[in-house]
């Protein structure tokens, strides 16, 4: 088989399955990938080929054996390094976690390794996963396999690009207010948001435990359905994660079909403040489901003009206590002041040290806003909206299938743009932040280049808790008829990325 | 509403165990207070009617068997302490001279 690297997870599974290669041959393909292009895109903070080579010749065994574990058995995957593993170093992108090996993996990791997946390696982030850019990142930015000068969005744009930029067939990300789908919209690829609780959170190191969930990220539909049928379920070390039984997204991908499905497009996530390009791409989109069946109608959902401030709030006071752990005692970095200290100045040593600029702004704003005092103004208040949100969408609901909207309000922009406004980068996420006040699944797919400037755009889906599998249906749908329409993948159009350029 | 100084800065820095600099408290204190002021709409909104969502999907009484699962021993915690004597963290002292 030749150009290993351009084929999707589930094309590599079959091409194992027939014995047309194998999975060492499959992961040295990516690590060769990793070796020659990452010097530019800088998708990797840590890959242990031995580690890969290991697990792919374990496979390569099994398959042998006649034991595969799953259909994907073999297939390399890349992981976030916001996912605790036993074997890589696990950071968070933050450099108070610098070189810390976790004692146990992470549930979604342990899974990944029960169905014979080959990790390659830990991908780049924001610090603790606060960010839109991965320029938060303690070790250096990931760039836009696109156009490297840009950001591959965020906080999981090393996932994103590592995808985008055919180092990996697919990886895990963690999404707690757009860090799946807003990267997958920049970087012309597939990210999911589940349903709260749908996916185990246990050794997802915590930004905002209310917010925060595990998803795929792929360069299909079917792929990211694939991986989510794998990682998803009740795991008991996690006592948010839901009991119910779930149907097979990948079923859902292969049977999808939109005739008489009712999407609702959010009026509020329409016009103004939204690119023009990406307005363009977003409703064609709707067009063409349109034309193949679905009914299209207009929602409103007014309260989510105070979402992100809402967000700001309870992400910030999550936050705060989340990182109280970073203390200097029990792992981690420990920075003894000049002189010497008390246990308590050797901790405010480190943590100045330890945390990055928008870390310590997102933590002393939670501070404030738990404080005694404003705790009801500010904490309160913002646990309110997230009800009146909630109850938005129940009404929405009521009357359609899934919900639609542009997944972020531009396409990617340049490197350094924005880091001096912290503002003008959190309004961004208006678009991605409610569904995890709510606790919704979602998804952002490619509908394909906004006009003036050349650049991915994606539409983002909803659907109401427990209903993912109404995502991978009209996903799975709307990717087939874009295909069908332009006779290539979007992906396929992005520019070659010169190898070697280390 | 949000008068925040740069005093109160430095104290939410000191509940937070965050040893800022000057510069950065100077920075924050302009940074909080736009913030402060931008996230404020949610209280007009937030009126006494509207009962509180802590949780997206409401759970309760999530129980396990109360049994001895798969647990870390001492020596894999302490694998990656700063510091440790074998079985304890090991940290500087806990007063200060003042106290």
């Amino acid at each position: 088989m030749t150009d290993l690297i351009r084929h999707t997870a589930a094309e590599l599974a079959t091409a194992l399955a027939s014995g047309a290669t194998s999975s060492v041959e499959v992961t040295q393909a990516h690590l060769d990938r990793i070796a020659a292009v990452d010097g530019a895109v800088h998708a990797f903070l840590h890959v242990n080929p031995e580690v890969s080579l290991a697990a792919a010749k374990a496979s390569d065994a099994r398959r042998k054996a006649g034991t595969i574990l799953n259909a994907l058995d073999g297939v390399p995957l890349a992981i976030k390094d916001v996912l605790v593993t036993t074997d890589m170093p696990s950071t968070s992108g933050s450099l108070i976690l610098e070189g810390w090996m976790s004692p146990y993996d992470a549930t979604v990791v342990t899974k990944i390794r029960e169905a014979g997946l080959v990790p390659l390696g830990k991908t780049n982030m924001d610090e603790f996963a606060m960010g839109s850019s991965t320029e938060h990142s303690a070790y250096g930015p990931t760039h836009n396999p696109w156009d490297l000068d840009r950001i591959p969005g965020g906080s999981g744009g090393g996932s994103a690009a590592a995808v985008a930029a055919f180092e990996a067939p697919f990886a895990l990300g963690s999404d707690t207010g757009g860090s799946i789908r807003q990267p997958a919209h920049v970087t012309g690829t597939v990210g999911v948001k589940p349903t709260y609780g749908g996916v185990s959170r246990y050794g997802a190191i915590a930004l905002a435990s209310s917010l925060d969930q595990i998803g795929p990220v792929s360069r299909t539909v079917l792929d990211s359905a694939l991986l989510h049928d794998i990682i998803g379920g009740h795991d008991r070390h996690d006592s948010t994660s839901l009991k119910d039984e779930w149907p097979s997204m990948a079923e859902a991908v292969r049977n999808a079909n939109v005739k008489g499905l009712r999407i609702g497009v959010v009026s509020e996530l329409d016009g103004e403040g939204f690119q023009p390009g990406v307005l363009a791409r977003f409703h064609e989109a709707l067009a063409l489901l349109e034309a193949n069946g679905a009914e299209v109608v207009e929602v409103s959902l007014p309260s989510l003009q105070y979402a992100v401030a809402a967000y700001y709030l309870i992400l910030p006071a999550e936050a705060s206590s989340n990182l109280a752990k970073y203390d200097s005692v029990r792992f981690g970095m420990r920075v003894n002041p000049v002189g010497g200290g008390t246990v308590e100045q050797v901790m405010s040593a480190t943590r100045e040290a330890g945390f990055g600029a928008e870390v310590k702004r997102r933590i002393i704003l939670g501070t404030y806003a738990l404080s005694a005092g404003y705790y009801d103004a500010y904490y309160g208040s913002a646990q309110k909206v997230r009800t009146l949100v909630q109850r938005d969408f129940a009404a929405a609901f009521a009357n359609v299938d899934v919900l639609a909207s542009p997944t972020a309000p531009t396409t990617a922009w340049k490197l350094g743009e924005k880091l001096d406004d912290p503002m003008a980068m959190w309004r961004g996420d208006i678009a991605t932040i409610p569904a995890n006040l709510a606790g919704i699944p979602g998804m952002s797919l490619p509908v394909g280049l906004a006009e003036e400037d050349g650049l991915p755009v994606g539409i983002q889906f909803l659907a109401p808790a427990r209903a993912d599998h109404r995502l991978y249906n009209v996903g799975g749908a709307l990717e087939s008829l874009l295909e069908e329409k332009w006779g290539h993948t979007l992906i396929s159009q992005a520019p070659v990325l010169m190898e070697g350029a280390r | 509403m949000s008068d925040i100084t740069a005093e109160q800065v430095r104290h939410l820095a000191g509940l937070a165990r965050i040893d800022l600099s000057e510069a950065e408290i100077a920075s924050m204190t302009l940074e909080l207070g736009q913030i402060v002021e931008a996230v404020a709409s949610v209280s007009s909104v937030a009126t006494a009617d509207v009962p509180i969502t802590s949780h997206p999907i409401p759970l309760v009484n999530v129980y396990r068997e109360d049994v001895v699962a798969d647990v870390l021993d001492t020596a894999q915690v302490l694998t990656q302490a700063p510091e440790h004597d074998g079985s304890r963290f090991k940290v500087s002292a806990i007063l200060g001279e003042e106290q």
